[in-house]
């Protein structure tokens, strides 16, 4: 490749290149939109543990129909994963086992059993049963137009089914208790919602396999949920993410031999999601840390002022000056000395020399200020948030009283 | 849609008995609740109180007896009856606001399919007004505080214009200013003529509140006016015999606080 | 001793040196880390290859539980940032450590004996011919290996026992008594990981899954004490071991699977059979206090209606129908057997309670 203009032309010219970034924008954009149910109804791990157990489904039609047609094999998996679902679901209800052991057991034990009836295929020696694996561990540069319609159209019908019944689903995922009160099937939407996350690990395990699917699932939903408070614009982006990452993996992958496709697009999956946790505006790692330094600063300052406010009063002159150890005692704990001399640039104190320290005018009015903040806001309007939410060490005061 | 034929009481409960695993949660229970009116359910842990408003509402299955809502089953009557959950079980880190939470109580009269369209929102903004939460109409909800939370699911259960409400333990947890904004709405509830029914946790606060009670450990141990029904005997009946409840306002001029203790523990 | 034999033996001490950590996996509830591990190894497995060039060094065995540790790290720190869920989180950061893995085999390694396939699956029925002779004995590597792992689990449990069960079922107390269940989480983990890297050559890694978590889980629908829930973890291990190697024996498919599949089945039987906790016991316990329960709520209506004017009416079973809205075959049941049981007698088609009747209905209203 001679520039990046002619690699990408190539996409357009390359019919595999085409096909697998196809394939793999598919994966991404059906996984990241129905993975955002999951992640949100804390279902993530489901879909490592169907797309495990989806490997017996895919045997099994095999089997049946001798076909390896894609959309036969999908719905092999589709049935199979669909049935662990509904185990995990039976076993919780009816028994003590927790359900992170359960998925592990179906995990497992389906998978082992799909790989039982595998090698017992490859055994009777039937010619055309290889390549059946090749199904399930991602092998996306075999992939061909033909599985990527299937993909498009599986996934399609489940993209279909969440913009039929967006708000009940969006209600079942909030508060399934009241959705049963205004008389919607709970259990019924309940199986609908599960299937569409078995689709859409199913649509997925050709293009990343087994083990990366549970990343599709999880990694554009976890990534979208940081930059906003609303659902719609989360899925979508979630959406966007996936696509995203499917496109990149897929050209990437194909800079080099020795890149396998599954890997690099989990990479930028991750990429974005590790992006996405560090600088989203509100939600952003980074951001928080900022505000929190500012914050600091901030009642850093107002305890000095405040300090050399209250030893000033007592000499009658607000701008009487003190030593600076007298500061420190009465704040302990506090980096006066720097603080103080932001405050000197700022107009605020004012060092007279030999460790004298005390407040300007303007200083004496700012502390003044200060201590009159609280009251002057009120009590009732900061609010104490609920343990749950993720922020309750970081309250900006200047945020919350908008 | 409302009806109201007759004298048929909101609601009418005959013989009610549920189990939870073959133990007795609720037993033979008789309740009519009148018309228009405040009524509040009152017992110790696990009398079966919120028992007794799911089983109502048709999420838990009784074992004998039955429910009726003006004179229809509650299948038939759904669009009547509006719930408040107690407030633990949502998920508040859910990518959703103030008012798209209130907007889902309008799902019900949506039906299937059909998406929620301006109408919704402006019923969904009068709602939050009502309670006086229509600032935070765009804040996710988990920056809210837990007596706005609350205020924000009354709105939600205000929205869906029921005859009759359902709450489990709506002041439970909140402060001062959130609990006369919701006694507020209660009150122009039934000035408007409908029905509401709600589980409570705070004795002292009962006769304030409410017109009728109803003392449930199980079994109904008594149930009717406030005035009538809400004395100290009955009390003891109920909690098992381990109250001090001064009643005595009209007998000393600084009442003291409830103090229920059962076995010892304060409940 | 003849392969079939080795093999057996092999695959018995892997199931049991899975099975004990994975008793402790599931009463934490971290029963998915051990997926999350046993993928992720395949990182610090691909480093030390190309530190060392072959699969047989310890270093691998070193790397790779390391690599399981960074897993439970990076997990731990997400959930910190308080962005993402616990088991979000988990499904986040194994995928990316094992797809490290592969692009590192990929890029470097090519085709070479370090399969991903392999790294999956496992081939047991290599295990008698890699051996290793020590102390005298030539035995396959597997027993020495896998031996020494087994033998490291027992000793971890057998020192920590009280501080796991006390972490395990109260880890505030735990904390407040000195004991670390930080420490305790990561010693755990690093057992887990060990674990998982001496049986992925022979299992691979999904089916260390199977064998941490289907055993035990069995174990735990028989029994509410964990020294006996740990022996019958050992039991429907090593149980599964042989009989999936005869299954896989009689198929001709592969043996790590069908180890799998039976530690599924035992699993499913113990879910059916289970004398208290099992689906049909439970079953049968309902309808037993079901019976009893109806019992119950016939004599207390009949005792309330009892001496009252409208008792003629109030009586019959046909009134029961109507009054307590019950279906008819349930209050025949119902009646049939109170009067089996001399709470009940028929008289002119009504019902009369006997003086016993009487006296349960009250005991049943005084609860």
């Amino acid at each position: 490749m001679d520039s990046l203009f002619d690699f990408l032309l190539l996409i357009f010219t390359d019919y595999t290149l085409r096909t697998v970034t196809l394939g793999a924008m598919i994966l991404g954009l059906v996984s990241g939109l129905l993975g955002s149910f999951a992640v949100l109804r804390k279902q993530s791990l489901l879909g490592d543990a169907m797309s495990h157990a989806a490997l017996p489904g895919v045997v099994i039609a095999f089997i049946l129909t001798g076909s390896k047609a894609p959309l036969v094999l999908m719905l092999g998996a589709l049935a199979a994963g669909w049935l662990g679902a509904l185990l995990v679901q039976l076993v919780v209800d009816q028994t003590r086992i927790p359900q992170d052991s359960v998925l592990g057991i179906v995990l497992a034990v389906f998978f082992g059993v799909g790989l039982v009836l595998l090698t017992w295929v490859q055994r009777q020696g039937s010619a055309n049963q290889s390549g059946l694996d090749t199904f399930l561990f991602g092998r996306a540069a075999a992939l061909v137009m033909r599985d990527v319609w299937a993909m498009a159209g599986v996934g399609g019908a489940g993209l279909l089914l969440v913009g039929l019944f967006w708000k009940e689903f969006k209600l079942l995922s909030f508060d399934p208790d009241f959705a049963a009160t205004l008389g919607f099937p709970v259990g019924l939407l309940n199986v609908l919602l599960t299937t569409l996350i078995v689709v859409a690990v199913v649509v997925g395990l050709q293009t990343v396999g087994v083990v990366l699917m549970s990343a599709m699932i999880v990694a554009p939903a976890a990534g979208a949920r940081q930059w906003t408070d609303r659902l719609d614009r989360m899925v979508l982006l979630a959406a966007l993410f996936g696509a995203l990452a499917g496109m990149s993996g897929a050209l990437i992958s194909s800079l080099s031999r020795g890149l396998p496709t599954g890997p690099m697009v989990v990479l930028c999956a991750s990429l974005l999601v590790g992006i996405s946790l560090l600088f989203a505006p509100n939600r952003g790692l980074v951001g928080a840390w900022l505000r929190q330094q500012r914050n600091h600063r901030q009642l850093r300052r107002s305890a000095v002022l405040e300090a050399l406010y209250g030893l000033a009063l007592s000499h009658g002159d607000a701008t009487h000056a003190h030593q600076l150890g007298a500061v420190r005692a009465a704040i302990p704990g506090v980096d006066v000395r720097r603080t103080l001399a932001a405050l000197e640039s700022d107009g605020l104190a004012r060092g007279h020399g030999g460790d004298l320290w005390g407040l300007t005018p303007a200083g004496a009015e700012e502390a003044q200020r200060e201590l009159h903040r609280f009251e002057r806001h009120g009590l009732d309007e900061l609010p104490t948030r609920p343990s749950s939410y993720p922020f309750s060490a970081e309250i900006d005061p200047a945020e919350v009283v908008k | 849609m409302k009806k109201q034929a007759n004298g048929s009481l909101p609601i009418h409960i005959e013989d009610l008995t549920v189990a939870y695993r073959e133990e007795p949660v609720l037993w033979d229970v008789d309740l009519d609740v009148p018309d228009g009116t405040l009524m509040a359910i009152v017992g110790p842990n696990g009398a079966g109180k919120s028992t007794l408003i799911k089983t109502i509402l048709d999420l838990i299955q009784p074992a004998a007896g039955q429910v009726r809502i003006y004179d229809r089953p509650y299948s038939e009557q759904r669009s009547l009856v509006a719930y408040l959950p107690q407030r633990g079980s949502v998920d508040w880190d859910f990518p959703t606001n103030g008012l798209d939470v209130v907007m889902m109580g309008r799902y019900g009269h949506l039906g299937w399919l059909k998406r929620p369209g301006p109408t919704e929102r402006r019923l969904a903004l009068e709602a939050l007004t009502k309670v006086g939460m229509q600032e935070y109409a765009a804040r996710q909800i988990s920056q809210l505080s837990g007596g706005q939370q609350q205020r924000v699911f009354l709105a939600r259960a205000l929205v869906q214009d029921a005859q009759i409400y359902l709450m489990d333990e709506p002041f439970q947890g909140v402060d001062a200013t959130t609990e006369k904004a919701i006694i507020t709405v209660l009150r122009e509830l039934r000035a408007a003529g409908r029905t509401v029914v709600v589980v409570h946790h705070n004795l002292e606060t009962v006769p304030e509140y409410f017109d009728h009670v109803l003392l449930l450990n199980v079994r109904v141990i008594a149930v009717g006016p406030v005035a009538e029904i809400f004395t100290p005997a009955n009390l003891r009946r109920a909690y098992g015999g381990h109250v001090e409840f001064l009643l005595a306002k009209a007998e000393e001029p600084n009442p003291l606080p409830v103090q229920e203790r059962t076995n010892g523990q304060s409940v | 001793m003849s392969p079939q034999l080795e093999i057996q033996l092999v695959a018995s001490i892997v199931a049991a040196a899975c099975a004990l950590p994975g008793v402790f996996l599931i009463l934490r509830r971290m029963a998915m880390m051990s997926d999350a591990i046993s993928h992720s190894i395949l990182l610090g497995i691909a480093v030390g290859f190309f530190l060392v060039g072959h699969t047989g060094h310890p270093l691998l065995i070193a790397l790779a539980a390391a690599s399981g540790i960074l897993t439970v790290s990076l997990v731990e720190m997400l959930i910190n940032t308080r962005r993402v869920r616990e088991d979000a989180a988990i499904g986040l950061v194994f995928p990316v450590l094992f797809s490290i893995g592969v692009i590192l085999i990929s890029r470097f390694a090519g085709d070479v004996h370090l399969d991903v396939d392999a790294v999956l699956l496992g081939e047991l029925a290599f295990a008698p011919f890699n051996r290793m002779t020590v102390l005298g004995l030539h035995l396959p590597q597997g027993v020495w290996v896998m031996g020494s792992i087994l033998f490291v689990n027992l000793l971890f449990i057998a020192l920590f026992y009280k501080e796991l069960k006390l972490a395990t079922f109260d880890p505030a107390l735990a904390a407040a008594l000195g004991f670390s269940p930080v420490l305790l989480h990561y010693g755990l983990m690093s057992v887990v990981s060990i674990t998982a890297v001496g049986a992925f050559d022979h299992v691979g890694s999904i089916l260390v899954v199977a064998l941490m978590i289907a055993p035990p889980a069995s174990a735990y629908l028989l029994t509410h004490s964990l020294p006996r829930m740990l022996g019958l973890s050992l039991l429907f291990g090593v149980a599964a071991a042989i009989g999936g190697y005869w299954l896989a024996r009689f198929l001709d498919a592969n043996i790590a699977g069908a180890m799998a599949s039976m530690t599924g089945v035992f699993f499913l039987l113990t879910l059916l059979l289970a004398p208290e906790q099992g689906l049909l016991a439970r079953s049968r316990q309902r309808r037993r206090r079901r019976r009893r329960f109806a019992v119950e709520m016939l004599l207390v209506h009949l005792s309330r209606h009892e001496n009252e004017p409208e008792a003629g009416t109030e009586n019959s079973l046909a009134h029961l129908v109507e009054e307590l809205k019950w279906q008819p075959n349930f209050a025949q049941a119902a009646v049939y057997n109170a009067q089996a049981e001399a709470f009940v007698q028929r008289q002119n088609g009504l019902l009369l309670l006997t003086e016993q009747g009487r006296q349960t209905a009250q005991r049943v209203l005084a609860r």
